[in-house]
This record gives structure tokens, C-alpha cells and sequence, in this order.
């Protein structure tokens, strides 16, 4: 097989101001024509700096210090500026991870698209137009001809990503570098754009570089798998055997920390520590700090490449416990609770019914409401004291607004809240107020939810002293301290400044704050979306360690359904501001009853199961705005097993068992 | 489109009217006509009399806002307030002190005040531009940190010295051009080159340094670096994306002061001879010429909306976002 | 000799706002996250040189606001209680009459040049000839004070100007020697090491605090310094002006009507445009409206012709109500202090609009929502939740628009709506020069006292200005690092 891409020995350094960073080191690897090579790792291991390095786009503080990048056999890194150009674009394509701002947003699609022929020589004017054209609709765009001339922002994300997709495989390149394409999408368009992806490879025989934090995607994608860590290749291994039987003791770890139907009821496998600071060389193995199963000469040698069982072509690892042939001890699993102690379900703590959040939509000369956008329309469920109900949904379908509807953030504008027995919808301020201590929060972008100018402990106490728990003063910065020990973090961070601390500490911060008020029922409003899988694996952990010891309920609202299935008891599928199906975790995942459940489910990639059947085509249309919800079911327009019925009426609820309900005529 | 329009219109009567009553306020609320009067006649022929006189040459005697001895309308219309005040969004402004008529005045000064003014602005927008663009493509370079410095030093001499020193070079040293002064014709341009060299000049600074971190930020941008992974060069990123994203914020910040070019400006007129309006409002401000200075602010704010709209409307003509959606 | 300590309100004023600031660096001394950003500032060796500009030009101005009224020679032995002179004086004016001596305050008739012993016009002298007679003379007449000195200026002037400049220069070099030593002395006593070490320290550039930057700046004002004290104190080293005042001290004296003007119109700024920029921004819907339509009508006016406005109707009211002023002094600060009004008046609305902006942002983010899920009243919302998180760019715009507001005097000046005239301002000494321009040899003096004098003042405050927006706004930071290396080279 020829090699479209040999990198070897790539080193790579950012001036950081303070000291230089190495966020590549000795970076080696292949890729041979018409093969999907996957660099798969957690954030900040280096795996876009390899692909920034290899186009030669770093950012101006970075510079490659050493090594070879050679494509078709000339050396890339030799080659003087206005000559790299022409392999850019046209050797070498590219896509990114924000299809929303990759793309120029005063430029037509089409524009885009002809400037790479142009730039080029494949085409020009109306031939460069056609073959545009002629992209667009192999990329599998609806209705090309118009949306050649449409602007980025009036196309979807899914459909802004075909166009980079497009624009980067337009001038045939040998090899397409895919960096997180499909992170900043949905888990159905993400099932669209990588089937495509996969398509296009056949037809044109191209090879891709691609970049994922996913190990979903890589067992969806991939014919090799390397696996990064600290700035350095650690494994590297065909798929097949890297899944069957990863090497490395990170990556075997990695594994067990993915949540998933596997693990349900059991604490995951974490990673503890942090990943090294990458401003030095290292001694020995950079993973050695973190490892359960390092022999005392790993933080002091190197670790050199040693063959997998099947030879070092197929799968090799640099891992001293696996010299001279021996096997890397699995992770042990975790203690996991003789029981699962899952409430059991009671009267529920929490009962929503019709709840609405329209937001006004105003036009005209005298700003007149002529609509609404129907963020939520109409949503009833409930949750039990004690138990995980999961609100999943794709983005934009109205979950988020439903926790904030909850909790009064933003004022519902129709259906009834009780909780605890007591209405909260058109309560009085008071009693509102004495409901906010029994529910809190817990948010997204553990950036954004911790203000950076207050101390931890005054981060936590102001709940308190809202609501005038905790005593005095005194009395709150000891609970503060207690709180902080329970979430795993040292009593005297109180005295610091969230900064200090990384992600999934901020993330622990904020859950302290959360439980301070002794809440009945927490909303996790994506906890561990921003997360890596090592990190998210113990904030998971900890969430459930809590509700086990406190007999916390929670509103689990999340697109993650791997998440979902680790340890929601019950599940509320939401598409468009309704719940299309919901019920018990057990009965929606193994048997979905609603198509959009179906296609949802089945979008999601695993690493346990074999690549799955293309999506149907007709999950290719967009949503459809809540502004304007069509008539019907709203999902008709994307449903395989539409019928004729389902343009007129919103399908009734079927209760296909006590407990399981669906909106979708099929059930009946 | 439409309706967005008209609402922008209502809301510029609104500001008039807040603008109105500012002026009205301030010229004959927080000092009352008598007081004016005083000023106005010096401290030796203040009698009751003179100031009678004085206020009702000017039609000053009226009371402010109500009228208590006329009938019907006029008890309102007979007043300072709709006399001096409403009446300026008919355009009635009133004589000046010296007898002539405002608005007459404010229509021939408008020439020779943008004579001047639209050749600054023009060619100061075109340098600044061109001089940001080159600093982004050079930045972080030894250029590009000289002429910042240069920059610096330039937004921190007044432009008095500016003028000065360039009347001081130019005409009285080298008697390349007249002083000052103002004449029609084709002798305008020897009237007009130094104050729009210096007018130029003077603007460099501020504005270049701005545009330069706009050109720069859009130069961070994820399409900038799509267009780099598509193999462009470093100048048809720089032309062809990054100057049409920049020339958004850019274009739409300056458009609203379009308009007021008509106004002129104070120092560069002054200094300069020019009969235009800068220095009829600055002569009116020496000479504590009331009727003219309110005339001149209420001018101006209608411009200044003029501009405000003229933006929102330049908003649509340069951003597809903002035209296709709305 | 006693006197009666006069504290005008631009004084009263002054000294709040410098001890607001003293209070805020404490404040920030103790906390990590608030002095992080200072500590940025201190590590620039143009920001550290800009604010040593600085300190020199405030303690100017401090030393001109400390007011007093002498007391005037009472009857020996009479008890009557001391009465004071009319004439308010600043501890700068006897400062300047200790080291100018002569040259202080207006001793010569008219124009003269820098340095010169004879008057800049030809006047009609009487000479006594060597017969005895009496002669009308057209000359240029020696001067009162500059140069009185010398019993023949042609022949001596050259030498002795060299000799007292180099006397001053030397001065300036001990004087800051001496400064630098117990500068660098108290900085090594803070770390714990030896002087020498932290000089040799500070010329290398090694340390947290580009020491060298500060020195070398220190050098240059010492050195001026010491030329005022030494040829300042024999000849008007900057020449006088039409009324025969020193432009030196004319200039010195204009110090602080800058300062004030670029200091106090931001305590009228500040407190307008964030409460009114945080109350649209976290309130929204009518609130929201309505501070905006004040915005905009107030910014929809030219900004100097409302200025000019305003100015002219506080002069009517100043004029028509001359008791409320015991003093002429008093008049003039009212009028300054009005003027710092009336520009505040106008300054707000940019920095309201940044306000409202930035706290839609922040309204948002999570954390805020956070605080309103646990019942956080409005009001703590914005004390505790948005006010820290917008500071950095009310200290930002608040350095940013110093040196503006010093360049405005300038111009209101000049169209006749800046201070009070009896009050120095570069303004009014670019107006008076301006006058001037037409004579031959051109009267160039005062033009170039006040441009060195503004050119350093606000070169100072834009150059710490930058240093500050780069600290506190990295995003915005000007000097991007740039690592020029190509590929090529390395492989």
C-alpha cells in the first residue's frame, strides 16, 4: 500500500509567554491511501496541533522545532510558503469543528466553493460554477441550485458542514484531515455527516486524517486507530484489535471509564490526577503519575514501542509492562454496591403538567406579537424522590428551557409545577423563593457558572446565606468546608479563585453549591458535556455517590444517551417542545417505541457494537422551527413510517405499559 | 424593512423633541432672559428699561411656556418656548444678533464647510484604512511596532499644534499656500490643500489603531483559517476575507457621522478663514450669540439622526445577515 | 508666619478621588485576582516609565492644590483677630518662589525669549551718555529679572549659561542617585537582599519591576529638575510671556487644571455611565428604553456645542451672581469644577453603552443564573455578580479617556469655553500664542512650553492607558507574540 502521508519524529513548541510549551513530541505515523487514520485522545493531548502541523497553519506563537512531514514522498516541511500553498486545498483538504464559523459569513456557499477551484486552476467561471454545484448535491444538499447562493447563516449546521465537506474535497485531495467534525453537532446529523464521509471515501479513494475525542466515532470511522496522550503517540493499533484488546493501560482505562448500558449501576473506572504539564521533556513514561499499574522504572525510562500479540504492523504500544510479550493488566472493576440501590418508585416529588414557554415573537411597525416561538409545548412528566428522570433531546428541542421553566428563570407561560404536594405555578413570591432551596442547578460550561471574581467558599455560602441556612457566618464557611470534602476537593480551596482549578473541579465547586441548601431535587443541566471521558466519568460517579447517600432526585437533561443509560431510572424523549415517548430507563432503551427514539438510538456510536446501517435519508431535514411546528406530528417530516394520518393530527399518547408512553400512531 | 423604517423615524422625532427640550432648558430655564439681557448690555446701561427694550427686539417679553393673557392657541403659540423652540422644526430659526437671517446663513456656509470636510473624510478613511490593513498583514513586525508608536504619539498632540504648525511650515516659511482665507473656483484648492492635509493628518492615530485591531481579530477567525487550509495566500485572506468582514464594523461606525460633515469643523474653520459653519457656530459662541448656538445644535442633532439612520440602513446594505432576515 | 489652609472643591475633590485610589490599592493588594492585572501593568518597562511621568506631573498638581490664604502683617500689639490676604496661593507657589526666586510669577514687562537677558521688543529708553546727556533710545531693554546677574550679558551670558546648565545637570545626577539608592534600597529590604544586588539587578533587567525603564525616566526628570533649580533661578529658562510671566511656571502651574479635568470629569462619568449602563443592561424592558433614549438625545447633540452651551449659561449664572464667590480663586475653581461637570455630562453615554452591552453578556452567563435559582436579590445580583466582572473596563475606559479629556481643554480653550481666564491651561497659553504668530521673529515659546508639557503629560497617560487595556484585556492586547521561524529552516 502506498503511503499518502508519513510523518515522523514531529516536534512542535508554543511560546506561552512564560516558558515554551511541547504540545507535540516525536510525533510518528502512516497513512496509507484510501485508509481512515483516527488520532483519537482527551483535550489538550495534541491531536490538532498534529493536523495544524502538518497543513503548516499553527497559530503565530507556535513553530515546528524538528521532524518530516512527507506526502507523495516530497517533504512538505522543506517546501517554501507559496508551494505549501498549492498543496493546501488541493493535496491536502481540510474541515474544522464549528461548521458555524468556519465558513465566511459574507460570502456566498457557492463562492466559497469556486475559490478553491479557481485558486486551484480545476475550474473557473461557469465550469467552477457547475462543478460547485455539482458537490453540493453529491455532499447531499436539498435543492442545490438555490443554496449555492444562500449565505452560510441560512443553512443549518448539519448542511453548513456538508458545504465544508464540499469545499474541502472539491479539488480530489489525496488525503481529507476531519478535525472533530461532527463534536459540534447532533447525534443524528453526526450520523449523516460521518456515513457521508465514509461515501465519499469509496467513491473517491481519498484518505482521512481524522480527529475525535470520540471513541464512538473512531469505531464508527476508522481502519487505524493511534491513541495520544501528553503530546506523544502512546498506541497504535488497527481497529479491530484496538478495541478488541487496547495495549496501553490509559487506553484500557479510557474504555472502562465510558459510560453505557455495560456499566449501569456500577461506579465507572476513573483516571486520577491530571495529565503532566507539557513545558519539559520527560523522564520516563508521561502516563506513570496517573497508572494503577506502574513498575518503579516508569517514571525514569522512556518507554520504548512493543509489538501487540498479533505483531507490531497490526497493534504496538509504548508500555514497559509490556515487554517481552506480556499483557498489560486489565483495569480491575471497580467495588461496585451489592445492590443497586435505586429508589424504588414512590409518590412523585415533582409533577409537571402542561408546562409551556413560549417566547413572543414581535413584527411590525407597532412591534404586535404575530407568534410564538414554542420552546416548550405543553411538557407533563414526574419525577420520584430519589430517582434520575432523563430529559434527552437534540439541541434546540426545548430541554434546557423546560429546567429553567422549573426553576423560574425564565417564567413558564402556561401548566402546572407541584412540588412537594404544592403548586408552585402562580405562587406567591414567597413560596417560590422557599421552593428555589428544594431544587437547584447544576450547569453546562463549568467556565461560565462559577463567577471568577469570589472565593470558593463565598461561591457556596451565598445559597446559604440566601436562604438563611448554615447559620452565621462561621457556621456557613464550616459547611462550605464540609461540602467541599464530600465532593472530593480539599476544605481549603474555599480560600481560592475558581481559575485555580481545572474543569472537572469547577464542575465538583459547583455541585458543592448546588447541595449547600440541602435541594430535594437537582437539575443537571449537561454536567459532563464539557468534559473529557476521564473527568466525566468522575463527576458521574459522584452525582450518583450523592443521590445514593442523600436521596437526591434529579432532572438529568442531556443529548448524551450513552450518559443516559449509565443511570437514568426513567427517560423522557423531548423532540420540537414535547416528550414523544417517556418511561422507565429499561423500556425505552431496549424497546423504543417512537421512530425519532429509534433513529436516535440508533445514531449513537458505540464502540461495543458493529458499525450500524446508514441512516435513513429522510433524517437528513432539518428540524423544523419551533416558531412554526407543522401541523401534525412534528416529526412526520422526518419519520420513515409516515402516513397520511400524521399530517393532521398530534398523535394521542398510546401507554404502551403502565409506565411507557408514546405520542406516534405506529404504537397504537 | 418598511415598518422598521418608520419606527426608526418615530424614534428620531422622539429624540428631536428630547433635544428640543434639553436646548430649551438650558438657553431659558437655568438663565432667564433677564439675566441674558444683563450679560448681553454690560454692566452699564442696565436699566429696567434697556432690558425691556432688548427682550423685545428679540421676542424675548413672551412668557416660557403658557400664556395666560391670550385666547384660545395662542396661549401656547404666543410663548418663547413654541416661538423659539418648535418653531425649528419648520426650519424657522430666527434672525441672528447682527440682523441676518439664520437659516439663510446655515444654507451658504454649508458649502465651504464640506469643501473641507468631505475631502477629509474621504481620503482619512481611505489612509486609515490602507494603513490598518498593512499593519494586520505586518503585525507583531518592527513595522508594525514603530508605527504604533508613531500612532501613539500622534493621538496625543493636540490638533491645534497640528494646524499651527503646519500654517507655521507651509505658508510662512515656504509660501506654498495662503494662510488662510477662502475663495471659489479653482482657487480653492490652494485655499483648501493645507487644511485637508492637516485635517488628514490629524486623524491618523485613534482611528488606524482601531481598524488595525478589528482587521486583526477578524484575522483570528475560524473562516480566515479555513481560507488559509484552502491554500490562499497571506494577501487574498487579507483581501478578500478578512477586509469585507472588517469593512462591516467599520463602514457602519462611520457613516453616522456622514451627515455632520455639513457642520464643519470649530478649530480647522477658524483657524483658517473659512467661512463655513464651524466658524459661524464658533464666532456665534464668542460673540454669546444664543439664537445661533441653539440653531446650530438643533442642527446638528437632526444630522446626527439623519446619520443614525443612514447606519441601520448601510447595516442591511453590507451584511447579509442583517438584510436577509429582517 | 500663619495662615488660613483654603480647600477649594476641585482640592476637596482631588484628594477624595487620590484617596479612593489608595483605598482601591490596598484593596487590591490583599486579593490575587484583583492585583493580578497590576502586577501585569508592573512588568511593562513603557508602562512603569509612563507612570513615572505620571507621578511627577500628580505631585505637581498635588503640590498646587494644597490652598492657603497668608496672613497679612498685623498692627504690633493690636489683638484684633490675624486677617488674611485676599490672594489664595498653593504650596507650588512658594515652591516656585523658593527655587525660581525672581523668575517666579510675572517679573518682566512683556515678551521675552527663552534664556534672554533683554526684553523681545525695542522700547524707548532713556540712556545716559558719557557727556552727560540724556538720550531717547530704541532698544531692546534689559530685563528685570532674567539674567540680572550679569554685569555684561553679551560677553558673559554664553559662559554662564553653560556653567549653571552644567551645575544643574549635576544636581539632577545626584538628586537621582540618591532617589534611585533608597528607591532600590527599599525594594531590596522588601525582597531581603543586598543594594547591590538589586542595582546590579535592576540594570539587567532581571526582577519582576523593569527597575531600568524607572531609573533611566527618573534620570530625565531629575536632570530637568535640576536645570529648573540651577537656570531657572537666573534666567526664564522658557521665556515670558505677553504680560511678562514666566511660561515656566505658567506651564507648571497649567499642570493641574489638566490634571483636574482628566481626573475629575470621571467622577461624574463613572457613577452615571455604570449604574445607568448595569440598570439598562440588568433590567431590561422600560428601564431599558428609556436610558437609552437618554443616550442617545444627549449623544444625537455635537459634543462641543452642547459643551459650549452649557459653558456660556454657567457663565451668565456665575456673572449674575458674583456673591457667592469670597474670592477670585474661588470663581475660577467653581468654573473649572463646572467645566469637569458639564464634560462628564457629556462623557458617559460611550461608556454607559459599553455598560449595558457587557452586563447583557454577564446577565446570561451562569453563574448569575445560578444566583437567581437560590433567590439572590436583584440588587446583590449586581453588586456581587456584575459590578466585579465589569470593573476591568471601567478602569480601562476611565485611563483611556484621561488623556482625551486633557486634549478637549485644550480645544475649549481655544474656542472660549474652557477655564476661567485668570487660570493658567494649556489651552489658554496655545491660545495666547497663537495670537502671536504673525510677529517676526516669531514668539515661538509659549507655543513650545505648552507642546513639550502636553506631548509628555498625555504621552504618558496613553502610553500607561495601553499598558493597562493590554493587562487588564488580554484579548485586546496590542503586541501579539510572533514567532517568525519558517518551517523550512527547522527540518
Amino acid at each position: 500500500m502506498t503511503q499518502v502521508l508519513e510523518v515522523r519524529d514531529l516536534d512542535t513548541r508554543i511560546d506561552a509567554g512564560a516558558h515554551i510549551v511541547r504540545p507535540l513530541d516525536g510525533v510518528t505515523l502512516d497513512i496509507a491511501a484510501g485508509e481512515t487514520f483516527a488520532i483519537v485522545g482527551e483535550s489538550g493531548c495534541g491531536k490538532s496541533m498534529t493536523a495544524l502541523s502538518i497543513m503548516r497553519l499553527l497559530p503565530e506563537s507556535a513553530w515546528i522545532e524538528r521532524g518530516a512531514v512527507r506526502q507523495d514522498g516530497r517533504e512538505l516541511l522543506a517546501l517554501p510558503e507559496y508551494e505549501m500553498r498549492e498543496v493546501r486545498g488541493r493535496r491536502i483538504g481540510m474541515i474544522f469543528q464549528e461548521p458555524a464559523t468556519s465558513l465566511n459569513p459574507v460570502m456566498t456557499c457557492g463562492a466559497q466553493i469556486i475559490e478553491v477551484l479557481e485558486r486551484h486552476r480545476i475550474a473557473a467561471g461557469a465550469a467552477a460554477r457547475a462543478r460547485a454545484l455539482d458537490w453540493l448535491r453529491r455532499v447531499g444538499i436539498p435543492d442545490p441550485e438555490a443554496r449555492l447562493d444562500d449565505y452560510p447563516f441560512q443553512l443549518s449546521g448539519g448542511m453548513k458542514q456538508r458545504v465544508m465537506i464540499a469545499l474541502a474535497l472539491c479539488s480530489e485531495p489525496q488525503l481529507l484531515i476531519a478535525d472533530e467534525p461532527t463534536t459540534a453537532l447532533d447525534v443524528t446529523i453526526q450520523a449523516q455527516i460521518l456515513d457521508l464521509l465514509a461515501e465519499l471515501q469509496r467513491a473517491n479513494g481519498m484518505a482521512i486524517l481524522l480527529i475525535t475525542h470520540d471513541l464512538g466515532v473512531v469505531a464508527r470511522m476508522a481502519h487505524r486507530v493511534a491513541l495520544m496522550y501528553a503530546g506523544e503517540i502512546i498506541e497504535i493499533g488497527t481497529r479491530e484489535s484496538f478495541f478488541d484488546r487496547p495495549l496501553h493501560p490509559y487506553a484500557a482505562r479510557l474504555f472502562a471509564a465510558l459510560p453505557g448500558r455495560a456499566h449501569r449501576g456500577t461506579p465507572l473506572v476513573t483516571i486520577g490526577g491530571m495529565v503532566p504539564a507539557l513545558t519539559g521533556p520527560f523522564a520516563g513514561c508521561r502516563f506513570a503519575g496517573r497508572c494503577d499499574v506502574a513498575l518503579p522504572h516508569c517514571s525514569e525510562e522512556p518507554p520504548p514501542w512493543h509489538p501487540g500479540p498479533r505483531g507490531a504492523a497490526v497493534h504496538r504500544a509504548r508500555c514497559h509492562l509490556l515487554a517481552g510479550g506480556a499483557q498489560a493488566p486489565v483495569p480491575a472493576p471497580v467495588r461496585a454496591p451489592a445492590v443497586p440501590e435505586r429508589a424504588p418508585a414512590t409518590d412523585p416529588l415533582l409533577e409537571v403538567s402542561g408546562l409551556k414557554v413560549h417566547f413572543p415573537i414581535r413584527r411590525g411597525l407597532f412591534r404586535r406579537v404575530v407568534g410564538h416561538v414554542r420552546a416548550v409545548d405543553g411538557v407533563s412528566f414526574s419525577i420520584g424522590a430519589g430517582r434520575t428522570l432523563a430529559l434527552v433531546g437534540e439541541s434546540g428541542c426545548g430541554k434546557t428551557t423546560v429546567g429553567k421553566g422549573l426553576l423560574q428563570l425564565i417564567a413558564p407561560s402556561a401548566g402546572a409545577i407541584r412540588f412537594a404536594g404544592r403548586d408552585l405555578a402562580g405562587a406567591s413570591r414567597r413560596a417560590v423563593r422557599a421552593a428555589r432551596a428544594s431544587m437547584q442547578i447544576i450547569f453546562q460550561d463549568p467556565f461560565a457558572s462559577l463567577n471568577p471574581r469570589m472565593r470558593v467558599g463565598d461561591i457556596i455560602a451565598e445559597g446559604m446565606a440566601s436562604f438563611g441556612l448554615g447559620g452565621d457566618a462561621a457556621g456557613r464557611d464550616a459547611r462550605a468546608a464540609a461540602l467541599l470534602a464530600q465532593v472530593g476537593l480539599e476544605p481549603a480551596a474555599r480560600m481560592r479563585y475558581p481559575h485555580e482549578f481545572s474543569g472537572g473541579q469547577r464542575q465538583r465547586i459547583a455541585i458543592a453549591r448546588a447541595l449547600a441548601v440541602d435541594p430535594r431535587l437537582i437539575v443537571c443541566d449537561e454536567p459532563t458535556s464539557a468534559l473529557d471521558v476521564s473527568v466525566q466519568a468522575q463527576i458521574l460517579n459522584l452525582l450518583a455517590e450523592l443521590q445514593r447517600s442523600r436521596g437526591v432526585a434529579m432532572l438529568f437533561i442531556t443529548h448524551n444517551l450513552a450518559v443516559v443509560e449509565h443511570l437514568a431510572d426513567d427517560i423522557a424523549v423531548m423532540y420540537l417542545g414535547r416528550i414523544v415517548e417517556s418511561g422507565r430507563a429499561d423500556e425505552v432503551l431496549a424497546r423504543p417505541r417512537h421512530p425519532y427514539t429509534q433513529a436516535l438510538l440508533a445514531a449513537v456510536p458505540r464502540i461495543d457494537a458493529a458499525p450500524a446501517a446508514p441512516a435513513d435519508r429522510r433524517l437528513l431535514a432539518d428540524p423544523p422551527s419551533p416558531a412554526h411546528p407543522p401541523a401534525g406530528c412534528h416529526f412526520r417530516a422526518r419519520c420513515p413510517h409516515a402516513r397520511a394520518q400524521c399530517a393532521t393530527d398530534y398523535p394521542a399518547a398510546v401507554q404502551v405499559s403502565p409506565s411507557h408512553r408514546v405520542h406516534c400512531i405506529l404504537a397504537a | 424593512m418598511t415598518a422598521y423604517l418608520i419606527r426608526r423615524l418615530a424614534y428620531a422625532i422622539l429624540i428631536l423633541i428630547g433635544v428640543n427640550l434639553i436646548t430649551f432648558w438650558l438657553f431659558f430655564k437655568v438663565n432667564t432672559p433677564d439675566d441674558i439681557a444683563r450679560l448681553q448690555l454690560g454692566a452699564k446701561r442696565v436699566t429696567p428699561d434697556a432690558i425691556a427694550k432688548w427682550k423685545a427686539e428679540r421676542g424675548y417679553d413672551k412668557p416660557l411656556v403658557y400664556n395666560a393673557a391670550a385666547q384660545g392657541m395662542a396661549r401656547f403659540t404666543d410663548t418663547i418656548y413654541f416661538e423659539k423652540s418648535v418653531a425649528m422644526f419648520m426650519l424657522d430659526f430666527g434672525r441672528a444678533d447682527d440682523g441676518r437671517d439664520i437659516w439663510y446663513e446655515i444654507r451658504s456656509r454649508a458649502g465651504p464647510s464640506l469643501a473641507v470636510q468631505v475631502p477629509v473624510f474621504v481620503v482619512g478613511l481611505g489612509l486609515n484604512i490602507s494603513l490598518a490593513l498593512l499593519l494586520a498583514l505586518f503585525r507583531a513586525t518592527r513595522f508594525d511596532f514603530a508605527t504604533q508608536v508613531f500612532l501613539v504619539a500622534m493621538m496625543s498632540i493636540s490638533s491645534l499644534f497640528f494646524i499651527i504648525a503646519g500654517q507655521y511650515v507651509f505658508s510662512k516659511l515656504w509660501h506654498l499656500v495662503p494662510i488662510s482665507g477662502y475663495g471659489g473656483g479653482p482657487d480653492a484648492i490652494r485655499f483648501l490643500a493645507l487644511p485637508v492635509a492637516i485635517g488628514v493628518f490629524a486623524s491618523l492615530g485613534g482611528a488606524t489603531r482601531l481598524y488595525r485591531t478589528i482587521f486583526i481579530e477578524e484575522m483570528g477567525r475560524d473562516y480566515v483559517r479555513t481560507a488559509r487550509a484552502k491554500g490562499m495566500s497571506e494577501l487574498a485572506v487579507l483581501f478578500r476575507h478578512v477586509l469585507k468582514n472588517g469593512m462591516i464594523p467599520i463602514l457602519t461606525g462611520v457613516v453616522v457621522v456622514i451627515p455632520g460633515l455639513f457642520i464643519g469643523s470649530l478649530v480647522t474653520e477658524s483657524f483658517f478663514g473659512i467661512p463655513g459653519l464651524g466658524s459661524y457656530t464658533i464666532e456665534a459662541i464668542q460673540a454669546q450669540d444664543f439664537g445661533v448656538v441653539r440653531s446650530m445644535v438643533f442642527i446638528g442633532s437632526v444630522l446626527y439622526i439623519i446619520g443614525l439612520i443612514a447606519t441601520d440602513i448601510s447595516y442591511t446594505l453590507v451584511d447579509p445577515r442583517v438584510r436577509l432576515e429582517s | 508666619m500663619s495662615f488660613m489652609p483654603v480647600l477649594l472643591w476641585t482640592d476637596l475633590l482631588l484628594f477624595a478621588l487620590i484617596g479612593a485610589c489608595l483605598v482601591y490599592a490596598r484593596h487590591a493588594a490583599r486579593h490575587a485576582h484583583l492585583a493580578a492585572p497590576w502586577l501585569r501593568v508592573r512588568a511593562s518597562p513603557t508602562g512603569m516609565a509612563a507612570a513615572t511621568v505620571l507621578l511627577a506631573f500628580l505631585g505637581i498638581g498635588v503640590l498646587d492644590s494644597l490652598h492657603f490664604r497668608a496672613a497679612l502683617e498685623a498692627k504690633p500689639g493690636s489683638a484684633a483677630p490675624p486677617r488674611y490676604a485676599v490672594e489664595v496661593r498653593s504650596v507650588l507657589d512658594l515652591l516656585a518662589e523658593a527655587v525660581l526666586g525672581r523668575m517666579a510669577g510675572k517679573s518682566e514687562k512683556t515678551y521675552s525669549a527663552p534664556l534672554a537677558t533683554h526684553g523681545y521688543a525695542r522700547e524707548n529708553v532713556e540712556k545716559k551718555l558719557a557727556d552727560g546727556r540724556v538720550v531717547q533710545v530704541r532698544e531692546h531693554p534689559r530685563l528685570v529679572a532674567g539674567g540680572a546677574h550679569l554685569a555684561d550679558p553679551a560677553r558673559d551670558r554664553a559662559a554662564d549659561v553653560a556653567l549653571h546648565a552644567g551645575r544643574g545637570v549635576a544636581l539632577g545626577f545626584v538628586i537621582w542617585l540618591a532617589l534611585a539608592l533608597a528607591l532600590l534600597a527599599a525594594a531590596a529590604a522588601r525582597r531581603g537582599g543586598g543594594l547591590g544586588d538589586a542595582w546590579r539587578a535592576a540594570w539587567q533587567g532581571a526582577g519582576a519591576t523593569p527597575w531600568r525603564a524607572i531609573l533611566l525616566t527618573l534620570l530625565v526628570l531629575c536632570v530637568a529638575g535640576g536645570l529648573i533649580a540651577t537656570l531657572g533661578s537666573r534666567y526664564h529658562l522658557l521665556g515670558t510671556d505677553k504680560v511678562g510671566q514666566d511660561v515656566l511656571y505658567q506651564a507648571l502651574k497649567s499642570v493641574r487644571t489638566a490634571l483636574v479635568i482628566g481626573t475629575l470629569t470621571t467622577l461624574v462619568m463613572l457613577p452615571l455611565g455604570v449604574l445607568l449602563g448595569i440598570a439598562a443592561g440588568y433590567f431590561g424592558g422600560w428601564i431599558d428604553d428609556l436610558i437609552q433614549y437618554l443616550y442617545t438625545t444627549l449623544n444625537s447633540i455635537p459634543g462641543v456645542l452642547l459643551i459650549a452651551a452649557a459653558v456660556l449659561m454657567m457663565q451668565v449664572t456665575i456673572d449674575a451672581n458674583p456673591d457667592w464667590f469670597s474670592t477670585a480663586a474661588e470663581r475660577a475653581d467653581f468654573r473649572l469644577l463646572a467645566l469637569c461637570f458639564i464634560l462628564g455630562m457629556m462623557s458617559w453615554t460611550g461608556l454607559c453603552r459599553l455598560m449595558r452591552g457587557e452586563t447583557l453578556k454577564l446577565r446570561e452567563l451562569e453563574y448569575v443564573q445560578a444566583a437567581r435559582a437560590f433567590g439572590v436579590s436583584r440588587l446583590a445580583i449586581i453588586v456581587r455578580h456584575i459590578l466585579p466582572n465589569v470593573m476591568h473596563l471601567v478602569i480601562i475606559s476611565a485611563v483611556m479617556d484621561f488623556s482625551g479629556m486633557v486634549l478637549t481643554e485644550a480645544v475649549l480653550s481655544y474656542v472660549g469655553v474652557g477655564v476661567d481666564p485668570s487660570m493658567s491651561s494649556f489651552g489658554s497659553m496655545i491660545n495666547a500664542a497663537r495670537l502671536e504668530m504673525s510677529r517676526e521673529p516669531m514668539v515661538w515659546w509659549s507655543l513650545a512650553a505648552a507642546f513639550v508639557f502636553m506631548l509628555s503629560l498625555v504621552l504618558a497617560a496613553n502610553l500607561f492607558a495601553d499598558t493597562v487595556r493590554d493587562a487588564f484585556d488580554p484579548r485586546l492586547s496590542s503586541a501579539g507574540r510572533r514567532r517568525g521561524r519558517a518551517a523550512g529552516e527547522a527540518a
